[in-house]
């Protein structure tokens, strides 16, 4: 953790200067600069990598432009159609829909899944638990697209078992059908965040002083309390990280519904990402595109910056 | 961390980060001209036309696509008998040659030969060379007019006149193969000869427990082919071709389109397509017909050789039939397109290239054997003759037949840049499912495709 800053930030009428003032303010002048030169290589490749395609991006937003050609100026001509086009509209609800898949399941499955192997931590059982739950994370998720695009297709394992258990009437094309599709790509999601929110709900479960669950027993609570009393509770960084962490996954979603739908059927899958990519490359409309991927960074801001400041309230 | 060693407070904290935002600032003013302003011109400087390949040593650049091993197969034919010129291909899927093809042609090293998306776009933007003096020096105007038409572009970004932009590494044509085994199962004694007669035998099949037709519908809509074979049928080619050539006043807004669509409707409320149609893509399908899950799939002859070595003697091909018996044959048929990059470093080598695959006997031999098309080219070179029997021979034939019919049109997926990815294929995967009316699908893809117009 950081050492407490406040001193610092005092006006330096406040201190004593051990040096005549002029020499004093030329030392301190120098060492901010300093300062400044440890960051500027970082700082330099932040820039050009980062800044500037963000601040490019902005740029194009405001011109029609197909990419190669010239281009002509638009104001906010591309941002009104994002936020009127009903198609474009309907794109950016399918990623909150995926919120719930991306985020919510993994989170709540993992605290339980989390305080499961908790429990078990200590045994071979526990390594076992977490290895298994953390391979989707090392699983390139293109492959994951195609693994299960076989797992939910209309002769794959999912309809199998329904047919083995009598359910037959329910087997469908999980992927391929539009009430089903973008539940089935949430689903795909789900499981490969599962991993990751339970991993790091299990490092910061066992950060816990097991004081408070012995006080929590003595007290006569049992497992169900004393998750709500003193799990959760101590949990609240690790949970706004995994709530950070998968919400930026859902909004960003593209590999995943690339390769298992390719945004289809019809439209029923087609998140910003994919539609970002669509507009740019396919259809060339670059200004567009630039837009909608503003929008959908503003988006991403407007979700997770209160996540951050509620998980850290109270610390 | 040290904070707070150091007493740092005599800026305001709101300019402590000046750096960290002029930076980037700094960084974007090279930037900062409107885009596109700076976009290449014409090219290294024009080349002299010469039909010479010459003997200095020459390196074409060609970007091909990828699963078709024709260019590649072209290539090295060509460097053995000129071994002066070698080929750098590079390969991609359509659809990405189709996202990188601007890029690619407007970068620093442009291809010389390059396979063609849509074209129109790339005219505009000024990325292609201009092959009418290459087609006066060798003479093209011997091929069939009808071969070269669609490949030419106008001023207005018509298609079907103006300068000639590409040409066809081979001329492919569209039709129905056919799984024999099933088709015994189904009654099906001979190719269909009317559209009725088609329907018939989709609904003999579906009672035989046959799966009537196996098409792919997902990232890029496999049922346009039997949608547009039906439109096909339906009107005057010329018409649809119109349409795809972005004439005034054409419009996909038919009664032939809206026909079409009700015929799609119908077929697959009938269950003739797979059920996971909308989930299945072109590689599932062709694997599902070579294992016999499907009675018919709709596809070109690009597909036949594969198909001969996968199930020799197993399958049959026909042109899809008019409505009425010995109506004249109309079929998508358009050439695998390639042309020259505006910026090409050696025009005259890609362009000497281009018109001996047409004219040298082993080019066009291999164009028949690896490609499974017809040639092309002047109109009096015969044909090489492909393997009695084989499903080859019979794409072959009913590509002859078609040229002699005139039945040729251009695909609707090409009408332009991005009609395909943007209204079809969503359209239709809602059209098979009942989420779009035929009426609703025909006034779709017209709303986008002027949407696409008045950019």
């Amino acid at each position: 953790m950081t050492a407490p800053t406040a001193p610092a930030r005092k006006a330096p009428s406040t201190q004593s200067p051990p040096h005549p003032p002029g020499a004093a303010s030329r030392t301190r002048r120098r060492t901010r600069w300093n300062g400044w030169l440890f960051v500027l290589p970082a700082l330099a490749v932040y820039g050009f990598f980062v800044l500037r395609p963000l601040l490019t991006t902005f740029q194009y937003s405001l011109y029609h432009w197909d990419g190669i050609g010239p281009s002509q100026w638009a104001g906010l001509d591309n941002y009104r159609t994002v936020l009127t086009d009903p198609d474009l509209l309907g794109i950016i609800g399918h990623a909150f829909v995926l919120i719930v898949f991306f985020s919510f399941v993994p989170v709540v499955l993992g605290l339980l899944v989390a305080s499961l192997i908790h429990r078990v931590s200590t045994g071979p059982l526990g390594t076992a638990a977490r290895t298994v739950l953390f391979l989707p994370q090392v699983i390139p998720l293109v492959a994951a697209g195609i693994a299960w695009s076989w797992v939910l297709s209309t002769t794959g394992m999912v309809n199998q078992v329904l047919d083995a258990v009598g359910l037959g009437r329910y087997s469908r094309a999980w992927l391929g059908e539009f009430d089903t599709a973008l539940p089935a790509v949430g689903i795909i999601g789900a499981w490969v965040m599962l991993g990751l929110c339970t991993i790091l709900l299990v490092t910061g479960m066992s950060k816990i002083d097991p004081a408070l669950f012995e006080a929590a027993r003595i007290d006569g609570a049992g497992a169900v309390r004393e998750f709500f009393a003193v799990t959760l509770p101590s949990l609240r960084r690790e949970i706004g990280i995994c709530l950070t962490v998968t919400i930026i996954a859902a909004l960003a979603s593209f590999d995943i519904v690339y390769i298992s739908t390719s945004g289809g059927p019809g439209t029923a899958t087609t998140v910003p990402g994919l539609e970002i990519y669509r507009l740019a490359f396919a259809q060339r409309q670059v200004g567009l595109a630039s837009a909608l991927a503003v929008v959908l960074m503003l988006l991403v801001l407007i979700c997770v910056l209160p996540i951050q400041r509620l998980s850290r309230e109270g610390k | 961390m040290y904070e707070g060693t150091t007493p740092r407070t005599a800026v305001p904290r709101p300019l402590r980060v000046l750096p960290a935002v002029l930076l980037p600032l700094a960084l974007l003013g090279a930037a900062c001209s409107a885009p596109g302003s700076g976009a290449p011109a014409a090219g290294p400087g024009e080349t002299a036309v010469s039909t010479s390949l010459g003997t200095g040593k020459v390196t074409l650049q060609m970007y091909a696509e990828t699963g078709f091993p024709l260019a590649k197969a072209l290539a090295d034919e060509f460097t053995r008998q000129h071994p002066n010129v070698t080929f750098k291909v590079r390969e991609d899927q359509f659809t990405v040659l189709v996202e990188n093809a601007p890029r690619v042609l407007a970068g620093d090293n442009p291809p010389d030969v390059i396979r063609l998306p849509t074209m129109v776009d790339l005219v505009k933007d000024g990325l292609l060379k201009d092959l009418d003096p290459y087609a006066d020096a060798y003479g093209w105007d011997t091929f069939p007019a009808a071969q070269l038409a669609q490949l030419r572009v106008d001023k207005a970004g018509q298609r079907g006149a103006g300068p000639l932009y590409g040409v066809g590494l081979g001329y492919s044509v569209t039709g129905v193969f056919y799984h024999k085994d099933l088709a015994k199962k189904a009654g099906m004694t001979r190719p269909p000869a009317t559209v009725a007669e088609f329907e018939d035998l989709l609904a003999r099949a579906k009672r035989a427990g046959v799966q009537p037709i196996v098409q792919f519908n997902k990232n890029t809509a496999g049922v346009n082919f039997p949608y547009q074979a039906l439109q096909n049928q339906f009107t005057d080619p010329a018409g649809v071709n119109a349409w795809i050539f972005q004439k005034n006043g054409a419009t996909f807004d038919t009664p032939a389109s809206l026909k079409a669509a009700r015929t799609i409707e119908k077929w697959a409320k009938a269950g003739y397509f797979t059920k996971d149609a909308n989930a299945m893509d072109y590689t599932t399908m062709v694997g599902d017909f070579t294992e016999g899950r499907g009675l018919f799939m709709f596809n070109g002859d690009w597909e036949s050789a594969n198909l001969d070595t996968k199930m020799p003697g197993d399958a049959g091909f026909f042109l899809f039939p008019g409505e009425r018996p010995g109506a004249r044959h109309v079929a998508m048929s358009s050439p695998n397109t390639f042309g020259v990059g505006a910026r090409s470093k050696h025009p005259n080598e890609a362009a000497f290239f281009l018109n001996w695959l047409h004219t040298d006997p082993k080019a066009r031999r291999i164009l028949v054997d690896v490609g499974g098309s017809s040639p092309g080219g002047p109109a009096d070179l015969p044909v090489p003759q492909a393997e009695q029997g084989t499903l080859l021979a019979s794409t072959l034939a009913a590509s002859q037949r078609l040229a002699a019919e005139n039945g040729a049109v251009d695909f609707t997926a090409n009408a332009t840049g991005s009609i395909f990815a943007s209204a079809i294929t969503p359209e239709l995967q809602k059209l098979i499912v009942g989420q779009q009316t035929p009426e609703g699908y025909v006034k779709a893809v017209q709303k986008e495709y002027e949407k696409e117009l008045s950019r």
